[in-house]
């Protein structure tokens, strides 16, 4: 492992993505994802790795260009944010049942409007059903090491499928923070070349992305779900051997301070390490609270999640995005539904919070914490409006 | 940990400052962050920009409300923006200005520790142009010891390419030349 | 780059069967699938006006028009749907349209 240097986290995504041997990069820049579109831009352009940049007119495009360049057997990488994924979001679903392997960074950012190009967990959401791979970053560190674990987990023959990194928009993607690169030398080890399941070629004619009638489309449909549901494995076993190689250990649902915890925080993203301190001063006044993150939010990881809260008697979910008149904030719906049958499973508090950018502090971890004490029902709350 | 508020100008290189010192911190070894005030830029508007420098890994990511140091990068942003909010009872205030010192604590009605420095001279007289960011830096290494001169110089070499060396002198300057004010 | 050839049935019967991302790996297997039956009308050919310029092979939109050993540009019946784009098309008036019954 390389020494530990300075760089802005947007840059080091594409810093981390030109480690990793790609064929093809279709990237449309929008806020705050510019930075990854515009150095991804300047390697291919400096020729510091051989691949293609195509310069696409809109995310409508790039998407579109990249299913095109994996279905010939390329590996590929896309990112955008925001509006830009609003934009894809016809292509991910066709991207995801052709089972083509392509990686998309994903700078979490709210969706308009009113127009706001700040971060929330808005934008993804949307795409939660769109059969893609769903991992998110809580730092830098994470951002390097999930960009380039992320091909290996969507090119693994047993998965074949899309897979988007998130990476919360200005809090990470403009931040300058200390860093660990790997060497070429130790991705090339970790990362093989791509061995596609099939390509589209002239000398070998065959059909990709072909018609469904209604006799055979769910049959397809049922496939699709279960190559998602049986990725986890190949996920856990990619982050395994990350740890072993770097010594960086990652987990689909991380915990923290969460054993006796009796109380524990949910988070998705850069709020955790905040939140971790929020943690550390609650544990110092005596209070049994800790915190629990999902690194994997498709395929959801069900039972981590079980083992990760046992024992808990009240669960805070921290919802970065709503479902406008729907049940609450998607994970704490999410996680409700996966624990109706459960007995003796937690009291789960839903709290609305960190929408477009408003910052989310330490002390709005201790307050929401308090706040959960006497909140009686379960019906989510927008933390901190102003009433 | 030390948290550093920076108040500039869009255009006026208030980011460049932060970049140089998260990255000069991370270069010594140490933790740093640099980060600005999020959103769109606009140049001549007020604009803030943050560093954290620490000896261990930092995990905080919200915002700095309790400074430890508020640099001014402009002289006119003094009586244009408050400057001091949050800045803790025993933070540094560093300010570019061709003002007494006495003058500024008028102004701000600020009676915390102070130091001045006419950065845009400097910077006119040793770059050719009134920005004063980079010379600024070596006003904060100055009050805070955060970090030692030599420290800036790769990052400036980085930066700056053949006029690093104008940028360096600049700070040496502003380092030497700095006043602290007498106590209020 | 080599495609992966994989015993398949003709068509999946259950959800395991289907191939991953549903692709299909026998060329042109299209043909497999006999268009003749939507058709409610026929092309007719009039030897006599053909002047076997090939307009009707070059337009039919099925590709189911081909030259005969005669030099004679002859629809498929098995795949022709009966769309009237060549009989429209033919400049010599040499072919018509029946209706499929007839």
């Amino acid at each position: 492992m390389g020494k530990r240097i300075g760089m802005e986290v947007g840059i080091a995504a594409a810093e981390a993505v030109a480690l990793c041997n790609i064929d093809v990069a279709a990237v449309y820049p929008i806020t705050p994802q510019s930075h990854i579109a515009e150095h991804m831009a300047d390697i291919i352009h400096d020729g510091r790795i051989d691949a293609e940049f195509i310069t696409v007119e809109s995310e409508h495009s790039s998407i579109s260009a990249c299913a095109g360049a994996s279905a010939t057997g390329a590996r590929v990488y896309t990112a955008t944010s925001s509006q830009g994924l609003m934009l894809m979001h016809e292509i991910l679903p066709i991207v995801s049942a052709m089972r083509l392997p392509v990686v998309m960074g994903n700078a979490n950012r709210a969706v308009s409007g009113p127009l706001n190009i700040w971060n929330d967990h808005g934008d993804i959401m949307p795409q939660r059903d769109s059969g893609w791979i769903c991992l998110f970053t809580e730092n830098g560190q994470e951002v390097i090491d999930l960009s380039i674990m992320a091909f290996k987990i969507a090119e693994d023959p047993e998965v074949m499928l899309p897979t988007v990194v998130n990476i919360d928009g200005f809090q990470l993607t403009h931040m300058i923070e200390p860093l660990e690169f790997p060497t070429q030398a130790q991705v090339n080890k970790f990362l093989p070349d791509r061995k596609p399941y099939a390509t589209l070629h002239p000398d070998n004619p065959m059909t990709m992305g072909c018609f469904n009638m209604p006799d055979i489309f769910t049959e397809t449909m049922k496939a699709k779900d279960t190559a998602l549901w049986n990725s986890k494995k190949t996920i856990v076993k990619v982050f395994n051997e990350w740890g072993r190689q770097f010594g960086r250990k990652y987990n689909v649902v991380e915990t923290y301070k969460a054993k006796d915890a009796e109380t524990l925080i949910l988070t998705m993203g850069s709020m955790g390490e905040t939140a971790s301190i929020a943690v550390d001063e609650m544990r110092k006044a005596g209070r049994k609270v800790g915190l629990v993150k999902l690194r994997l939010w498709r395929p959801f990881p069900v039972e981590e999640l079980r083992a990760a809260i046992k024992g808990c008697k009240t669960l805070i979910v921290m919802d970065r995005a709503i479902s406008f008149g729907g049940a609450g904030g998607p994970v704490a719906t999410e996680i409700k539904s996966f624990l109706f049958h459960d007995k003796g499973r937690p009291r789960i508090v839903d709290f609305l919070m960190g929408l477009g950018g408003r910052d989310v502090t330490v002390g709005d971890f201790i307050a929401m914490v308090e706040r959960a004490k006497n909140k009686k029902d379960e019906t989510y709350e927008y933390y901190g409006v102003r009433e | 940990m030390i948290e550093i508020r920076w108040h500039g100008r869009g255009g006026q290189g208030a980011v460049t400052s932060v970049e140089m010192l998260a990255l000069a911190a991370i270069e010594e070894g140490k933790y740093a962050q640099g980060f600005p005030a999020f959103g769109p830029e606009r140049r001549g508007a007020p604009v803030m920009a943050f560093n954290r420098v620490s000896d261990k890994p930092i995990k905080i990511r919200s915002g700095i409300y309790r400074p430890d140091v508020v640099v001014v990068l402009d002289p006119s942003l003094v009586s244009l923006v408050p400057v001091t909010d949050g800045l803790k009872p025993d933070g540094i205030l560093i300010v570019n200005t061709s003002k007494t010192a006495s003058e500024i604590r008028k102004v701000l009605n600020y009676k915390g520790k102070l130091f001045t420095v006419d950065a845009t001279h400097i910077a006119k007289e040793e770059l050719g142009v009134p920005i004063s960011n980079t010379t600024m830096l070596g006003a904060v290494l100055k009050a805070t010891g955060v970090l030692k001169m030599d420290a800036m110089k790769s990052p400036l070499e980085h930066r700056f390419g053949r006029v690093a060396g104008k940028n360096m002198t600049a700070m040496k300057r502003a380092f030497n030349e700095m006043k602290q004010a007498k106590a209020a | 780059m080599a495609k992966k050839k994989t015993e398949q049935k003709k068509w999946p019967e259950k959800w395991h069967e289907v191939t991953p991302g549903c692709m299909v790996f026998e060329p042109g297997n299209a043909a497999n699938y006999k268009t003749g039956s939507w058709k409610a009308q026929r092309p007719i050919l009039d030897t006599k006006k053909c002047i076997k310029c090939g307009i009707c092979y070059i337009f039919c939109p099925e590709a189911c028009i081909q030259e005969d050993t005669e030099g004679f540009f002859q629809a498929d019946l098995g795949y022709c749907k009966g769309c009237g784009i060549c009989a429209h098309e033919c400049w010599p008036g040499a072919i018509s349209m029946v209706e499929e019954e007839e």
